[in-house]
């Protein structure tokens, strides 16, 4: 049966594998989950899922795969109460008994009835034993017993379902949020680091080297520290189709700003396609030509652009008059450009990738590698970011 | 039924069926337990529930930026003993006198069974993870200047604290026990406030409650006060010999919950705006 539910976790695109597999049945087979579909629930999950983000997934697959479980539960649920229905006469209990089924507590007693389940097999009036009616048991309708538990509540299969049905997790997905957090942390995968400054740190193994050649004769050696050396430049389309991405281009920006990780960080704006200038406001103001620009950048940065590459045809193929655009040169000539210059950059647009096709969206995917602007899309694109130079 | 011991979370410590079941399969499968969480709910106190209630020796390793995954196993003090030779002091042939076990270290050499919490794991380097893999799975690692193996005669248990500030990498993760300690709600908060701070007064209770609660859900703060601030609030209102908490004035000693003055400003601008509103 759980073999079944691993498969509808990877249908569900949880990463569960033979070694999770192995893991889940040496717990059960260890009775971890004490025999019940709660306890499994927790134990499969400490197991099965390995980060925040696929619990939302999980409780979804558990939902689908164990709803047929707790509906049978049901039933059995219902021919209990069916059992319990018209008690037996009851009977007096004399002092020691109570006293000998007041030491039974609340968890034993649920523990103890779910074993008791299912072992018994049909309605039992009177005894001590089995779930019915009239008899001492702690379990059943109308019994004596003051420790006892009434059937009528809800059965630990049910709330197992519930509380995956619940999926609390839904906001830790990351194939749909972003939030600020979240993008810093992403954009901290691309540090890098080199030595440079003054000689403040003690180099151990140049150290043991000259000494050795020294002689014996105790000669420190020091170095720079390691210190980050990453600069990027981020260019951002702003204003027009952009605008209902207004939210998400803010938390981007600003956790950009956060990021101390960075040598350098260059922010400019343009809008729909670049002609000629970038803006280091969003007001427009205070052109700087790309020419000069790439004169100043070294082939190192690190180029980010985002937006949604949507736009008339003639705005990308031809050269319109508006703005600080240098006659002559279209949109296209200037993010190749670009392109050409910097040895890596991506393209980040918050257009889902199921409306790429058949627009400007895809003249500029042939350009620039295109990544979705999700939390998985800015890992792919860092990924792409930090690949070695692909040409000298 | 199995034998070993079930964890049940200590008098100090609540736990909830979730934690119980991620705490008793690490134990079972002798695997490392690695929690996530919001800062502040109890990840690094989880280890010391469970060194107590085990009991056996805790050893922590606080991770930091510049940590590397061989210091956890041992140290070379190379520099000692090219001191040591220059100046003559103690036996320099002796290469074991310079090595210092850490923390991953000690945890393996212990005859017994050990707790070792590997706290903030996400503060070192990307790859510091990867680097101990081998040595979680065969709790065992040579050390090479002097060629002694070092086995655990009883696996540690090992316990891993993360902030979410960085993703583990895929191949630590399958080897790990994982749970991620959801924010307390209210019922639990108030239990677990009746752990630190009995036999408060239930209105105050309910107003210092009612008060976090509006503060963590209010919008644009940078860090929204967590159990340990409300723990320490509470404290300090005691202390202070507050007995009630108006929840429509400035609340005293607000620097407990918030910690940055943004924070404290969007608090006062609330406040402000929430009075103009009534009058």
């Amino acid at each position: 049966m759980f073999i079944d539910f691993i498969y509808e976790l990877r249908k569900n695109k949880v990463p569960v594998g033979m070694q999770e597999a192995v893991a889940l049945a040496r717990a059960l087979s260890l009775d971890l989950h004490d025999s019940s579909l709660e306890g499994f629930y927790y134990t499969a999950r400490s197991i099965l899922v390995h980060r925040e983000s696929h619990l939302d997934a999980f409780d979804v697959a558990f939902a689908a795969h164990f709803r047929g479980i707790a509906i049978e539960a049901k039933k059995l649920h219902e021919e209990l109460l069916e059992w319990l229905r018209d008690p037996v006469q009851r009977r007096e209990l004399t002092d020691e008994e109570r006293a000998m089924l007041k030491a039974l507590d609340l968890d034993e007693v649920e523990r103890l009835l779910e074993e008791r389940l299912r072992e018994q097999k049909e309605r039992h009036d009177g005894g001590n034993r089995w779930v019915g009616t009239g008899g001492t048991s702690p379990f059943g309708r109308a019994g004596t017993n003051p420790g006892g538990v009434r059937i009528g509540a809800s059965s630990g299969g049910r709330s197992a379902i519930k509380t995956a049905d619940a999926r609390a997790y839904k906001g830790y997905r990351s194939d749909i949020t972003l939030d600020v957090r979240q993008i810093e942390l992403a954009l901290r995968k691309l540090r890098a680091f080199s030595r440079e400054g003054a000689l403040e740190e003690l180099d151990l193994e140049g150290t043991i080297d000259h000494t050795a050649r020294n002689g014996g004769e105790l000669e420190v050696v020091t170095r720079p520290p390691r210190r980050p050396n990453t600069r990027v430049i981020l260019m951002m389309d702003v204003g027009g189709s952009m605008d209902p991405y207004a939210q998400t281009m803010s938390q981007l920006f600003s956790a950009a700003k956060r990021s101390t990780h960075w040598k350098e960080l260059r922010i400019y704006y343009f809008h729909n396609c670049i002609y000629g200038a970038v803006y280091p406001t969003e007001q427009f103001r205070d052109p700087v030509k790309i020419t000069d620009l790439v004169a100043d950048c070294g082939k190192h940065y690190k180029l980010v652009m985002v937006g949604d590459a949507l736009m008339a045809p003639w705005e990308l193929l031809g050269a319109p008059s508006y703005g600080e655009s240098e006659k002559g040169a279209a949109g296209v000539a200037w993010l190749l450009h670009l392109r050409e210059h910097f040895e890596r950059s991506v393209w980040l647009n918050p257009e889902p990738p199921s409306v790429w096709g058949g627009s400007t969206i895809d003249t500029i995917r042939s350009i620039f590698p295109m990544f979705e602007l999700t939390l998985d899309g800015l890992a792919e694109a860092i990924a792409e970011l930090l690949r070695g130079a692909p040409r000298h | 039924m199995s034998t070993f011991l079930r964890f049940r979370g200590t008098e100090r410590y609540l736990t909830n069926e979730a934690l119980e079941a991620s705490v008793n399969s690490a134990l079972a499968l002798e695997r490392p337990l690695l929690v996530r969480g919001e800062p502040g709910t109890g990840k690094t106190l989880l280890a010391e529930a469970i060194a107590e209630a085990l009991p056996a020796r805790l050893i922590s390793w606080n991770v930091k930026s510049t940590t590397r995954a061989q210091d956890g196993l041992y140290v070379y003090d190379t520099v000692q003993r090219l001191y040591d030779s220059r100046f003559g002091d103690g036996d320099i042939r002796d290469i074991r006198r310079y090595i210092k076990l850490g923390p991953l270290g000690q945890a393996i050499s212990a005859g017994e069974r050990t707790v070792l919490l590997i706290d903030e794991i996400d503060k070192a380097d990307l790859e510091f993870p990867n680097d101990l893999l081998h040595e979680l799975d065969r709790m065992h690692f040579t050390i090479t200047e002097t060629g002694d193996e070092v086995t655990a005669k009883t696996r540690p248990m090992v316990i891993i604290t993360s902030n979410n500030e960085k993703e583990l990498p895929d191949a630590f993760l399958r080897r790990c026990v994982f749970h991620f300690i959801d924010f307390p709600d209210r019922e639990f908060m108030k239990r677990v406030i009746g752990v630190h701070h009995p036999g408060l007064d239930d209105g105050l209770v309910e107003q210092t409650l009612q008060a976090f609660f509006d503060l963590r859900t209010m919008r644009g703060l940078r860090k929204r006060p967590s159990t340990s601030e409300l723990i320490d609030w509470i404290a300090v209102l005691k202390k202070a010999g507050i007995g009630a908490v108006k929840l429509e004035q400035s609340l005293p000693f607000l620097g407990t919950l918030l910690k940055k003055e943004q924070d404290v400003a969007a608090y006062a601008d609330k406040l402000a705006g929430g009075r103009k509103y009534r009058a």
